[in-house]
Parts: structure tokens; sequence; C-alpha cells
């Protein structure tokens, strides 16, 4: 061991605190200015950009957010020809408020959207905490019951569309995968 | 001046450290411990690796999520958090010259973290809590689940305490003078975020715990997650802090390498503890009820003083090899004192190994990865578990393994078996790892979601691309298996049938770079005699190469960062 100075086994030799130089001095420049760059991306982001997790949520009851699903399936239901599968696809006319409610372990309804148009989504749960996962897109959002998240979507291209759900929920977990149809 | 010489101690013949009696014993068995549940997540471990490879689809459901159940908790509390007391007890005994505060205390903590931990082990085999490591509400896990993860919590506040008070009569009896070293320093701002961490675990258990006796209401789930990450992601900045201070530690050992600055390494461990508890906010980025702002604001660490930290570690941990090896004369070129490392000593190789992993993988995907809007197309997919098995295990694990090769021989005084073995155990484990966090990184970007058993259940979603990384992640977790069985392996082999090491003698070399004579033409300086600090070693020598590392470094991590928000920008608009 050299007298001069210490490893990081021993004491440090008095008058230690020094300010750094050299190349270790430009790296921590170099590096703050990196972070400054990380710390702007976002709130710029928040305002220029069109991809947003602004968390806009109300509370709500579970049972109760289950009765605005239904209600919501009721009037907006479509016509007996569009039925594929057995289901009939629930065509919300836009702009306007749709809803989807996660359970253990499905999602319901099928929603049948209009490329372009926005449309406020309301995402809870009636049961336990699920994750909604659109698919080929890869977004992703947090669904949490006694809270009515709202997503404000602007499909993009016509396809259907696979909802996963990526949150744990249970043995069938895996089995809960819904859909949304773009036209 | 020493009155701290009357406990039962021996002198250490390869160090020259004086080892504690009592504190060795307890950091053997919190070592021990920790081995045996790294080998339970281990072979957890490699069912799910198996399962999740969709063409062997090894486990039925059931039993998947509760192997997966057990893998989290065994891997991400029980081994880190048994390895990190010994490393406590182990660090401050020894470089303090100073006994362990409280054998009685050390006692009571490792049967509460013993018991808490086979109590969560037996509730989850036997399928009473089928809920993984988050265990989120309303999801409910039997009661003896959350009494286990709370003994096992506050087994571990106890050992940080008597940690604080060996400090406490260290700084009394004056066993040192000055500042603690730089080691112990870390070993600190690790056992200060344990503190914070262990008392949000009880803020959120005990109510959980409660609720599972139907003693109270249930807690709401939103406030559940925010405060269960203050306990889950926090941990793991314990393990960070313990992971760099074992970073610290190797250099000096197989390369007598010195911190390059004193004042930055420890103002980085500082600015871990001030800002790593806002990392909770990580999970919750495309969370209801949470807002654009706090999100923005938390999951930066206010404005990336966290980040910093690590990217100054990042830095002086390789500069300080750097300085060390040429001042041993290894000069030649910018890399010249790299190609001439110890490559085949375990304890360097797991250790720089374990500096590249989670640097360029593990760091760089993080801060992409927790960027918030970014988080929207990352978000529960396979991407987060590719993220922390380079920082967790490719970072930590794989820096304790590097550190079991000298704490076996110094302790239980045997040398190594098979020490061939020894020396590829640290590759094998780097590249198995490596190859798993690509293969979850690629398929997460596909949409692959994380904690699932069968992607193709609800019908044909992903396309083969997808299916290919998930064999991928097979074939990595198989390999790291391995490895991580030959670890275990050759460590349990060592204690058991290893030569030992008669008293006065040293243990053997694992392999430390000689110093070179000075020849013409090289510009190997002698460090100028009398100088204080470390600012002037840096002077001594370049850093050069180092710099050059953290330029590509730099590169990578912005190219990553901006293609991230470019995916980004191609989904749908969504606010």
């Amino acid at each position: 061991m050299n007298q001069e100075s210490s490893s990081g086994l021993e004491c440090p030799k008095p008058g230690w605190f020094q300010a750094p130089s050299g190349n270790e001095r430009t790296w921590i420049g170099m590096a703050v200015i990196w972070c400054l760059i990380l710390s702007v991306m976002m709130p710029y982001w928040h305002f220029r950009g069109k991809q947003n997790s602004t968390g806009e949520a109300y509370r709500v009851k579970p049972a109760d957010f289950v009765k605005r699903v239904e209600a919501f399936v009721k009037v907006n239901t479509g016509e007996e020809s569009l039925v594929e599968d057995g289901i009939a696809p629930v065509v919300p006319a836009p702009p306007g408020e749709v809803y989807l409610l996660a359970k253990q372990f499905f999602w319901f309804p099928v929603l049948k959207l209009r490329s372009g148009e926005t449309y406020r989504l309301h995402i809870s749960s009636a049961d336990v905490q699920h994750g909604f996962s659109l698919l080929p897109m890869n977004m992703n959002f947090q669904i949490v019951p006694g809270y009515d998240h709202v997503l404000t979507i602007k499909p993009q291209a016509p396809g259907t569309y696979h909802i996963v759900c990526n949150e744990f929920c249970g043995i069938g977990h895996q089995q809960m995968v819904g859909k949304i149809i773009v036209e | 001046m020493n009155t701290n010489s009357d406990y039962p101690k021996r002198i250490c013949s390869t160090t020259g450290f004086p080892i504690c009696r009592s504190a060795e014993f307890f950091v053997k068995a919190n070592a021990v411990l920790g081995v045996v549940f790294l080998l339970i997540g281990g072979i957890a471990a490699i069912l799910i690796a198996l399962t999740r490879w969709q063409a062997v689809h090894l486990l039925p459901v059931d039993w998947f999520y509760r192997i997966l159940t057990l893998h989290g908790i065994n891997m991400l509390i029980f081994w880190i958090l048994f390895f990190e007391v010994a490393i406590l007890y182990f660090v401050s005994t020894t470089l303090l010259k100073v006994r362990l505060a409280s054998r009685l205390t050390a006692w009571i903590s490792l049967v509460m973290m013993f018991v808490g931990a086979v109590m969560v082990d037996v509730t989850i085999l036997l399928g009473k809590a089928d809920v993984m490591l988050s265990s989120y509400l309303p999801l409910l896990a039997h009661p003896a689940f959350y009494l286990g993860i709370i003994l096992v919590a506050v087994g571990t506040l106890i050992a940080v305490g008597n940690y604080f008070a060996t400090l406490y009569i260290a700084k009394k009896e004056k066993t040192y003078e000055g500042s603690v070293p730089l080691v112990v320093f870390g070993a600190t701002a690790a056992a200060i975020i344990a503190v914070v961490t262990l008392l949000h675990g009880a803020v959120v258990m005990v109510p959980t715990f409660l609720y599972s006796l139907h003693l109270c209401p249930q807690p709401d789930p939103q406030w559940y997650r925010l405060l269960w990450w203050g306990l889950g992601h926090m941990s793991q900045q314990v393990n960070v802090c313990a992971m760099v201070a074992v970073w610290y530690l190797l250099a000096a050992i197989t390369t007598g390498a010195k911190p390059l600055n004193e004042a930055v390494c420890r103002s980085a461990f500082v600015l871990y503890i001030l800002f790593i508890n806002l990392a909770s906010a990580h999970h919750l980025l495309v969370d209801p009820g949470v807002s654009a702002g706090w999100k923005i604001w938390n999951t930066s660490y206010a404005m990336y003083l966290a980040v910093l930290a690590s990217m100054m570690h990042g830095f002086t941990v390789p500069a300080s090899v750097e300085v060390a090896m040429r001042g041993k004369g290894y000069v030649r070129g910018l890399f010249g004192w790299l190609t001439n490392a110890p490559w085949r000593n375990p304890g360097f190789s797991a250790f720089f190994l374990s500096l590249l992993i989670f640097g360029f993988i593990g760091g760089i995907t993080g801060v992409t990865l927790g960027t918030q809007q970014i988080n929207i197309i990352a978000h529960n997919t396979l991407r987060i578990p590719g993220h922390f098995h380079a920082t967790v295990v490719g970072g930590t694990t794989l820096a304790f393994m590097g550190l079991t090769y000298y704490v076996v021989p110094l302790l239980w005084r045997r040398e190594y078996i098979l020490k061939p073995l020894c020396r590829l155990q640290p590759y094998l484990f780097g590249i198995g790892i490596l190859i798993m966090s690509f293969g979850m990184s690629f398929a997460g970007s596909m949409g692959v979601s994380r904690r699932s058993w069968d992607i193709d259940a609800g019908g044909s979603i992903y396309g083969p691309t997808a299916h290919l990384f998930l064999a991928l992640v097979g074939i990595g977790g198989t390999v790291a298996f391995i490895a991580l069985f030959l670890y275990v392996g050759l460590t349990v082999g060592t204690l058991l049938f290893g030569r030992r090491i008669a008293a006065g003698k040293s243990m053997e070399d694992w392999g430390t770079p000689k110093v070179l004579s000075t020849s013409p033409g090289h510009d190997h300086v002698a460090p100028a005699p009398g100088f204080a600090g470390g600012a002037t070693v840096a002077e001594a020598h370049p850093t050069q190469g180092t710099m050059v590392l953290a330029v590509i470094f730099l590169l990578s991590f912005a190219v990553y960062y901006f293609a991230n928000w470019k995916a980004l920008a191609d989904v749908w608009p969504v606010r």
C-alpha cells in the first residue's frame, strides 16, 4: 500500500475532502449535462408529445362501475349483423365516453371504434388489479379496483387489436384477452 | 489509545486485519443461509425459465405462478438481505478493528429472519400465497405470508441496529482515526437506506397482515402500491449501494486500486441516501390517480441525482483500477491496463463483469424504462425483468459471488476446490444472465407480458419472433442456472473438502498483477512523496482508457434513450 493515499479499505488521510480534477471532473460535468437533458425531456413531452399518462381517474365503487358498463353496453350494442364469434361488439358514437370492464378473467365488452376519432376510455376493475396492454402497439396502463382510469385515446389505423392482461390477477391470468376493433 | 483490544479475535494472516470471533460466526451464519435461499431461488428460476420457453413449457399453470412467487421473494428479499447482513457485520468489525456490538442481538436477528423466511416459503409451497412478490391487494395471501415478511424485515432492522451500534463503539473507543474507510461509508449508506426501506415495509405490511386476519378494513390498493414500492424498489437500491461498496472492496483487493477522490465517491453515496427513496414512482408511472407532475418529479429522483451518483461511481471505480494498473507499469496504449488486468481471478472478473452489466444494460434500460412517458411502452412487459435481472443478478449477485471467492478462504480458512472451474464461473454466469436479459427485453418490446404462464393461451397474438426471444430466455436462464449451481457446489464443496490453510499462512493468490520494473520509454510516473488526498493520484497516472469507455457508455445511453422516444411516438395518441 502506498502511504500517500488510502484504498477503500483504510481510513482516508486528513485533507481528503478535495474538488475532483482532471478526467473525473470532465466526466462529472458531462454526466450533469446528460442528467439535465433527461430532466427536460419529460416536461417537454408532457406539453408537446402526444403520448402521456396523466393519471386521470375518479373514485368509484367496483359495483357501481359494473352498473355503468352495463348501462353503456345496453345503449350502444350494435345490430345483430355485426355479431362475430357469437359476440356483439359495442359501437359507441365518437367522440364519447366509452367503458371497459376488467374482471377475472375477461375484458367486457368488445369495442368497435373509428380510426382517427378521439374517445374517453373509462377502465376499471370489478375485483383485483389488472393490466391493460393493447397489442400489437404495446401500450400499457395499470387498472386498479376503486379507480375509474380515464384514457383519452385516438386510434390510428383500422384493424383488430388485442387487450392482454399484464398484471397477475389469479391462476387464469394468461387467458384474460379482450378485443378492440378499429374500422 | 486502543482500548478495544481485549475481545476474542484472530489476526488474518493474509490481510493482517483482526477478525472478531463473534462477528465471524454471524458473518458465516448469515452468508450460508443467504446461499441456501439463493439455491432455492435458483431452482425456482430454472423451472420458470423452462416454462416461459414456450416450446418446453415445463410447469402446470398453478405451480408456475407459485414458483414465480417463490423465486421473487427468495432472490430479491432473502438471499440479498442475509448476504447484506453478513457484509455489514464483516466490514464494520474487520475494517474498523472493533468487536461486534451485541451477540444476543445478532442471535435474535438471525432467528427472526430465518423463522420468517421459512414461514414465507412454506406458505407459498402449500399454495396459500399465489400472489407474486408484489402481493397487490385485493389479492390476498394467508396471514403467515405477511407475518413471515414482517419477521424478516424486523430481524433485518435489528441487524442494521447492531451494525450502527458497532460503528458507535468503534467511534467511542477510537479504534480508527479520522473518517471511516470508503467501503464502510458505502455499507453505512446501504444500512441507512435499509432502515427507510424496512420502515416502509412495516407501514404497508402490518395493516395488510391485520386485514388478512379480518382485524381491519382493506387498505386502499393504490395506497398499497405506493407504500409497497417504497419497500420493493428501495430495497433494490440497498443492493446497489452494497454492490458499489463491494466493487470498491474487490477493486482494492484484486488490483490495489484506490479511489481517485474520496470526496467524489462519498458524495455519490450521499446522493443515493437523499434521492433514492423517490423511486417508488417507477412502478406508478401509468397508474390511475397519480398526476403527471408527481410522476415526472419522483421518477427522475428529483433531477436524476441518483443516476448522477451511479455515473460517478461508474467512472471512478474503473478509473481507480486504471490508475493502479498504470502505477504497476501496465501503461501500453489506451487499454493495456485493462487487457493485463487479472481476468483469471474470479474476484476481479466477477467485479468487472458486474460493473459492465450493471452499467451498460441495467443502468441504461433502468433510466429509459423509468422515464415517465416511455413507461407506457414498457410497464409490466418482460422489458422490466429484462432490466432488473441485469442490475440485481448480473450486477449485485455477481459482485457478491466475486466477494465469496475471498470471504470463504479468509473466514473458513480453506482453499477453494477445483480452481479452474471457479475461474470460469463468473463468465458463465454473466453470459447466461446477458442472454436471458436480452431475450426478456426484446420479447417485452413486442408486448410479451411478464408473469404470464402461456402467451398463447388467449389465441395466437404474438409472432414467431417473440417465441424466439422467449427461447433465449430459457437458454440464457439455463446457462445462468448451471453457473449458479456451480457457484453453490464449489462453495459448499470447499467448506467440506477444501484444503485447510495452516495457521499463519496466507490464502493462495487468485492472481493479482505484479509490479513491472519501469523500463525506459514508459511514462511510468512514481507518485510524488508526501501528497495527500485523491486529486493528485488522478494526476499521477492518466485515466484516458476509462474516459473512452465512459464516452462509449454515454453514446450507447443516448442512442437507446432516444430510440425509445421514437418508438413511443409511433403508438396511438393517449393522455
